[in-house]
């Protein structure tokens, strides 16, 4: 086993080698412009996008032409909400998220809201669902788009798809999904999901950092963004600038193997995730965070309380995880998507992401569980609010000189 | 963002941990920050008839710079006089641990630390408070 222990898999995931290996080609004798439409160059170029298209369209069940490659899922994300909103002006100006959005989603409808958009940002519950009632009776007859993540960085909740999609459709509303921690994990099916526009990444699923999708549906109804870039007229008009052929040849490929190994791989990076879990729940005032039933399979997050989690993760030196305090951000806020749940600071500050991957291994989840056991612990030893919490003084009555 | 050695070697070996009976009116105990910020700092120190510092400990919620700032402060006041003591600047917790923009407050939390358990110790020993600068931040 080779220290440090990679365990943020939401952040980003190794290249498979076999995804490396099928990109190679493409960035040396096979490097033709897929637009080159008159020579054998381009020729290539294009029947590898192709293939790769189909690889993309097999795993979440759309056509390929319903593809639109971008440079992530942030572009993606871009792309889906202003190319709708710019699109759908004269219908309506109102667009409805959630607080415990990426920062990729939220941002740009923040920039939209100086562009005229009226934005619903719905509260999560405690377990960080949505409340579908919430959801009903924010809409509006205004309302062009409803967009809500598959499931979530942090926590890894798996947000009710089919009844949110349900909803909007019902209200005459578009739905987009960023499914970028979901595609390629579990099963998301476009059209079993009701799904409009959904935008994920290569670099989630083991393929290369670089390259994104915008899935952007053409029946049923048929889709259209207004372009956020301009240039030659790539991907039906929606993206223009030349395709990535290599990143979208990893991309194919990567989506491949998460179709062919999903069903084996969830099963056994959930089997992981709870002995993780259970083992590290079972330690004194620790917290699992996020539903538990609904969920992505690879992902716990987890406070101890009375340590603050970057001082924690310095002391799981051969862990490579993140926390939800933001001690380095100027601002030391702690995690937005944690205190939408409702958790507290102090809460916030104190937990830690575990991401599991395809390459992870029992034995470095058994050193896990030691290596974080160990370090709470010495953790608390120097921690003044462990002290006192032994002693049984109520941390909440006492007046802190907050700074 | 990777921290310093000094950081590093104080948060590894960190000095001083413990704690000192706070109702003897030779000790003094800062306790500084809030839970929901991330850092609590609680830093004591006891003090001699001579106005000497002979011991100092603390203990730390917070970050690897919290823990190295209050860890760094405690080896400082051991052997200084309480006047000795109320010189320290934030700044020098800074140069010494070579702590970075974002980590400047846990170097304030420190000297907020020390100026608060001094502060304990001279109103348990009848003295006047010394006024304290409103913090830094």
């Amino acid at each position: 086993m080779e220290l440090p222990i990679y365990l943020d898999n939401n952040a980003t995931t190794p290249l498979d080698p076999r995804v490396l290996e099928a990109m190679l080609p493409y960035f040396t004798n096979k490097f033709g412009n897929a637009a080159s439409r008159n020579h054998a160059f381009g020729w290539v170029a294009e029947e590898a996008v192709d293939y790769s298209r189909e690889q993309v369209a097999k795993l979440i069940g759309c056509t390929e032409k319903e593809i639109i490659f971008t440079s992530g899922a942030t572009e993606a994300d871009n792309l889906g909400i202003k190319g709708v909103f710019e699109m759908y002006q004269d219908k309506g100006n109102h667009i409805i998220t959630a607080t415990t959005e990426h920062k990729a989603v939220l941002d740009t409808c923040k920039h939209l809201e100086k562009a005229g958009a009226k934005v619903t940002y719905l509260k999560v519950k405690e377990d960080g669902l949505i409340d579908l009632q919430e959801l009903e009776a924010a809409m509006t007859d205004q309302t062009i788009l409803v967009t809500i993540m598959y499931g979530n960085n942090e926590i890894g909740v798996v947000q009710p798809i089919k009844e949110i999609s349900a909803i909007a459709h019902k209200h005459g509303a578009l739905f987009m999904t960023d499914a970028t921690q979901a595609v390629g994990k579990i099963p998301v099916d476009v059209n079993a999901d009701g799904i409009d526009l959904m935008a994920f990444s290569a670099h989630k699923m083991y393929g290369p950092k670089g390259v994104g999708v915008l899935y952007v549906r053409r029946k049923n109804p048929r889709v259209k963004v207004t372009a956020q870039m301009d240039g030659g007229g790539h991907e039906r008009g929606m993206r223009s600038g030349t395709l990535n052929v290599p990143g979208i040849v990893g991309l194919g490929k990567a989506c491949e193997l998460c179709r062919l190994e999903m069903d084996s791989e969830a099963k056994r990076l959930s089997g992981l995730r709870d002995k993780l879990e259970s083992a590290l729940s079972q330690m004194e005032e620790s917290y699992v965070n996020g539903n538990v039933e609904h969920r992505l399979p690879h992902v716990a997050n987890i406070s101890f309380k009375y340590v603050e989690g970057e001082g924690l993760m310095m002391a799981m030196k051969d862990l490579a995880v993140s926390s939800g305090s933001a001690c380095t951000s100027a601002s030391l806020e702690p995690s937005y998507v944690l205190k939408s749940l409702g958790l507290s600071d102090d809460l916030a500050h104190s937990s830690i992401r575990f991401g599991l991957g395809r390459f992870t291994t029992e034995e470095e989840i058994d050193y896990a569980i030691e290596n974080t056991k160990k370090a709470v612990n010495h953790l608390r030893d120097l921690s003044p609010l462990w002290e006192m919490f032994k002693e049984g003084i109520d941390l909440s009555k006492i007046e802190w000189a907050e700074h | 963002m990777a921290y310093s050695e000094k950081v590093m070697e104080h948060y590894t070996n960190p000095r001083n941990v413990g704690t000192l009976n706070k109702d003897s009116k030779s000790v003094g105990t800062g306790l500084v920050g809030a839970p929901e910020c991330g850092d609590v700092m609680r830093l004591q120190i006891e003090v001699d008839e001579n106005n000497v510092i002979t011991d100092a400990k603390f203990k730390t919620f917070g970050c690897g710079s919290a823990i190295a700032s209050s860890s760094l402060a405690t080896e400082w006041l051991k052997g200084k006089t309480v006047d000795e003591a109320l010189t320290i600047d934030n700044m020098d917790i800074v140069e010494e641990l070579a702590l970075p923009p974002v980590k400047i407050h846990c170097s304030v939390l420190a000297e907020d630390a020390i100026k608060s358990a001094i502060n304990d110790y001279r109103v348990k020993n009848g003295l006047e408070p010394f006024e304290l600068a409103k913090s830094h931040h």
